[in-house]
């Protein structure tokens, strides 16, 4: 039975095998190729070009800078819902993660009717004679997008274990004499830790790659390394140049899942 | 539980089922794919056409011709009608991406100007792969009410005064176009000192320009969400029938006069279908019609002949008399290198 | 723990705002007599009929909903079957499947909407419906394998192995002790293929074909030439469908739930 068992999990392994890894392959070879099929570094090192290099730390920063607001907001929402939650019902949380639902393409474009020059924030601030509010097509609108975007990643894994953090452990470093401070720092913050950690990750990847967002809320002013992917496949029919840019891209993910891993096993020692 | 699979198998089956009923197939005889750039062919054409002949047209589009480009040359999908511009056409053909016409298919095709078959020459020498759709320029739309000083020049797009409230061409050489003609050197220039010299006036344009757009200058102008705007000559009429506040002008520096044509490549699968439908398209009053809707300058003379409004149809703007203009010049296909070079030039100023 | 008690009810309405303000704009927009977007027209339905009417955009929601439908339906065969000939294998190879299995979760979409490109185009393959179903069920495998493998770790193998001693065969086994099990796990993987896949522009945007449009990337080449009213429309119905759906399905566990006195498991 068992020998025979195993084979269910063919089919699946012939299909990743097909479109999983035979186009990271894929990938690979025209990272490391020129136009003419020889081997060469170049595409990779086309990452330390000014245009590239630029992109590729402003995609870091406004993903980081994101990643960050995400947590400052989710972490203390994800708390008070937990609190409620526990007594009461998932529903509430359910609404905070709801908007996941919208279209996430349509939930930008919402993004950007609001903050057009004629766009509705403005008009308000005109009617009440306030000056005129122009982030759009500004690094500061993007991140504004991707906080939007992404915010709902962020609460439901850390909701999710602050749900399970017994309540006694709270109450016992309580009666132990640990104040409100004391006892976040000492027992809430490092069980919810992975959950925070897996939040971050499913910020971070997603905002670090986004061209959607820099797409339509920078009006084609701001060029994030996703952009530069995206135009070197769709406009310059530079496949291996865009290649060479996506292993290095896989390269930041593979990194930073790692460091975010390496805090994980320690925080849950 | 049970239930609840059956109903989603259930689900999926019909959707799949009905999916497979009605959409129109690819691969069957009875299809035309088309690939255009956006808004730019009145959809009803389209329901007309399958009327009269029975031919589905599966219809897509795209913003700008480097966009459409890989699409071709990739091979990944099969289009029998794409409609590029002038240096787009003669790349499609050195790149041996097109197939010649059989213009005897087209018996409408009396109807083109042949002065447009002459121009079509330079990136089409011998007229065998392409027949002119619309043509027109790349100048300035304005907004009368915001802007205040004289336009006439393509400087207004350097003013400080209108930080913010300027958009730009997203399209290489449109963009380009704009800075080599505002230094006096050709639009065609691929000499690096020359296209050094506009990259650096784009990226101190960079600070006033509000967003960089294709398509969107349009609604964005009407909307009056900007005050200038770079455009196409065809989007005039129609923007300024939606706001009479707008006006468009052709910069005393020159600029880029084009041609679109529609051409077959060598890819396409429903070649009869291609001819047909340009026949159809070339006929006056379907070319009248398409006109009133896309406003682009149709070569279609017979069309040209059909509309009423003769204010319209001696329209400088629609209809210039080009021996007025002493800077226009037609795009060339630069060759890959310079391609590159241009391309990495404009993504210097993205990311400025 | 019941202190700052206002502070916390102000803190989660100020982020529901937040959170819901730009959808009830487009709501709001959607019913405007006029196409600006900052000043107030009138009250109409006349983007809702013209959306009905556009058959490109009929025809992008149906395109939507028979990917999302069919990839979920067959990655979910999949998936499952993978967990279950997973069950019976050694670590070590059970350790690789589910390495492959990260890849497209952890990977960038950008990277792996490119990479299938760029396989369908080494392929020769026509693009086109069948290049996104494709893409779609090799995303949406790996939500099913990790939704339904965690059952299988529950299952107590020895209560199948009594049933068999018991005379079952395997299949009657299987159907009568394992599957309830781990049905849960299938369903919940199914939901969350349907919703990836519903909700996915990127790696539809590299795999697609002529004629060949999903909501998302409708949406996007609208974007590219304007906004237009009916985007509004579709998107208030849409978000209307959804919350419809997720009140249907959430409110009947959820009054069993109080049923058995809050305790599940």
């Amino acid at each position: 039975m068992s020998n025979k068992t195993k084979l269910f999990a063919a089919p699946y392994c012939i299909w990743g095998a097909g479109f999983i890894i035979i186009p990271l392959i894929i990938i690979l070879i025209y990272g490391f190729s020129d136009t003419e099929g020889h081997f060469t570094f170049i595409n990779i090192y086309s990452i330390f070009s000014h245009v590239n290099l630029k992109a590729l730390l402003l995609s870091m920063l406004l993903s980081v800078a994101s990643t960050f607001l995400c947590l400052l907001i989710a972490y203390p929402l994800a708390s008070v819902l937990a609190e409620y939650g526990r007594d009461k019902s998932p529903l509430l949380a359910l609404l905070f993660i709801l908007p996941m639902w919208m279209n996430s393409l349509l939930r930008t474009i919402a993004w950007q009717n609001l903050l057009e020059k004629t766009g509705l924030i403005n008009a308000i601030l005109l009617f009440f004679h306030l000056p005129e509010m122009m982030i759009i097509n500004t690094p500061w609108a993007i991140i504004l997008g991707m906080v939007y975007d992404f915010l709902p990643f962020m609460i439901l894994p850390i909701y999710n274990i602050l749900c399970k953090i017994d309540i006694e452990y709270k109450n016992a470093a309580r009666d132990l004499g640990a104040n409100g401070w004391q006892t976040f720092w000492r027992i809430t913050w490092p069980m919810s830790l992975p959950g925070v950690l897996s939040g971050i990750t499913m910020v971070f990847v997603p905002s670090l790659t986004t061209f959607v967002i820099s797409d339509i809320l920078g009006g084609g002013k701001i060029l994030l390394i996703g952009n530069v992917i995206e135009q070197l496949f769709t406009q310059d029919n530079d496949r291996n140049a865009g290649a060479g840019l996506s292993v290095v891209m896989m390269l930041f993910i593979v990194i930073s899942t790692m460091i975010t891993e390496k805090y994980d096993r320690e925080g849950s020692v | 539980m049970k239930k609840l699979i059956v109903m989603m198998l259930l689900l999926s089956l019909s959707f799949t089922l009905s999916g497979c009923g009605s959409e129109i197939n690819a691969d069957s005889p009875n299809a035309l794919l088309v690939y255009n750039w956006g808004e730019y062919l009145d959809y009803d054409i389209l329901d007309e056409f399958t009327e009269e002949t029975g031919i589905e047209i599966i219809y897509d589009e795209y913003e700008t011709n480097e966009i459409m480009y890989p699409k071709i040359e990739s091979g990944a999908a099969d289009y029998d009608l794409v409609c590029p511009s002038d240096y787009m056409i003669q790349k499609m053909i050195q790149n041996d991406l097109l197939q010649e016409m059989d213009y005897s298919k087209i018996p409408n095709i009396s109807n083109i100007g042949k002065s447009y078959f002459e121009s079509s020459e330079e990136f089409d020498p011998g007229n065998r792969y392409s027949l002119p759709y619309c043509w027109g320029t790349v100048g300035i739309l304005y907004n009368r009410t915001m802007v205040d000083d004289p336009v006439d020049s393509w400087d207004i797009l350097w003013n400080e005064k209108y930080k913010n409230n300027i958009l730009m061409q997203d399209s290489v050489r449109d963009a380009y176009c704009v800075a080599l003609k505002k230094l006096g050197y050709s639009c065609n220039s691929t000499d690096h000192d020359e296209l050094e010299a506009a990259t650096e006036l784009l990226k101190e344009q960079k600070h006033l320009v509000q967003a960089y757009v294709v398509d969107q200058v349009r609604d964005k102008m009407i909307g009056n969400e900007a005050a200038i705007g770079v455009i196409y000559s065809g989007e005039a009429i129609y923007t300024q029938n939606e706001n009479p506040d707008l006006e468009y002008v052709v910069p005393k520096e020159g600029t880029n006069l084009w041609i679109d044509s529609w051409v077959i490549p060598k890819s396409a699968k429903h070649v009869e279908n291609a001819y047909k439908f340009l026949d159809f398209l070339c006929r006056a009053e379907i070319a009248k019609k398409n006109f009133d809707y896309i406003t682009y300058s149709t070569p279609n003379e017979a069309a040209r002949e059909l509309i009423e409004d003769e204010e319209i149809r001696n329209s400088p703007i629609a209809f210039p008399d080009l021996s007025q203009y002493n800077n226009l010049e037609t795009y060339d296909y630069l060759g890959d290198t310079a391609d590159k070079y241009m391309n990495r030039l404009w993504r210097e100023v993205k990311s400025y | 723990m019941k202190k700052y008690k206002g502070i916390k009810y102000f803190y989660s309405i100020l982020i529901l705002v937040f959170l819901y303000a730009p959808i009830v704009t487009l709501m709001v927009l959607s019913f405007n007599q006029s196409k600006s977007r900052s000043h107030w027209g009138g009250f109409t339905f006349e983007w809702y009929t013209t959306l009905l009417e556009s058959s490109a955009l009929m025809n992008a929601f149906k395109n939507t909903m028979i990917i999302a439908l069919l990839s979920a339906f067959i990655a979910t065969i999949f998936g499952t079957l993978a967990c279950l000939g997973m069950n019976f294998m050694r670590k070590r190879s059970r350790a690789m499947i589910m390495g492959m299995t990260n890849i497209p979760m952890l990977n960038a979409d950008i990277v792996t909407g490119i990479s299938l490109m760029l396989l369908f185009i080494a392929c020769r393959a026509t693009m086109g419906g069948a290049t996104v179903l494709l893409a779609h069920i090799t995303f949406n495998i790996p939500y099913v394998i990790l939704s339904v493998m965690p059952r299988f770790r529950q299952i107590n193998r020895s209560i199948y192995e009594a049933a068999l001693d018991l005379g079952a065969t395997p299949v009657y086994a299987f159907r009568k002790v394992v599957f309830p099990d781990i049905l849960p796990g299938i369903i919940s993987g199914f939901t969350m293929a349907v919703t990836m896949s519903l909700d996915d522009f990127i790696i539809t945007h590299f795999t697609k074909g002529p004629g060949f449009d999903t909501l998302s990337t409708k949406i996007y080449s609208e974007v590219k030439k304007g906004i237009k009213p009916e985007i509004y429309a579709l998107s208030t119905i849409m978000f209307t469908v959804v919350l419809l759906l997720l009140v249907l399905v959430n409110a009947k566990p959820w009054a069993s739930r109080h049923k058995n006195g809050g305790v599940r498991r």
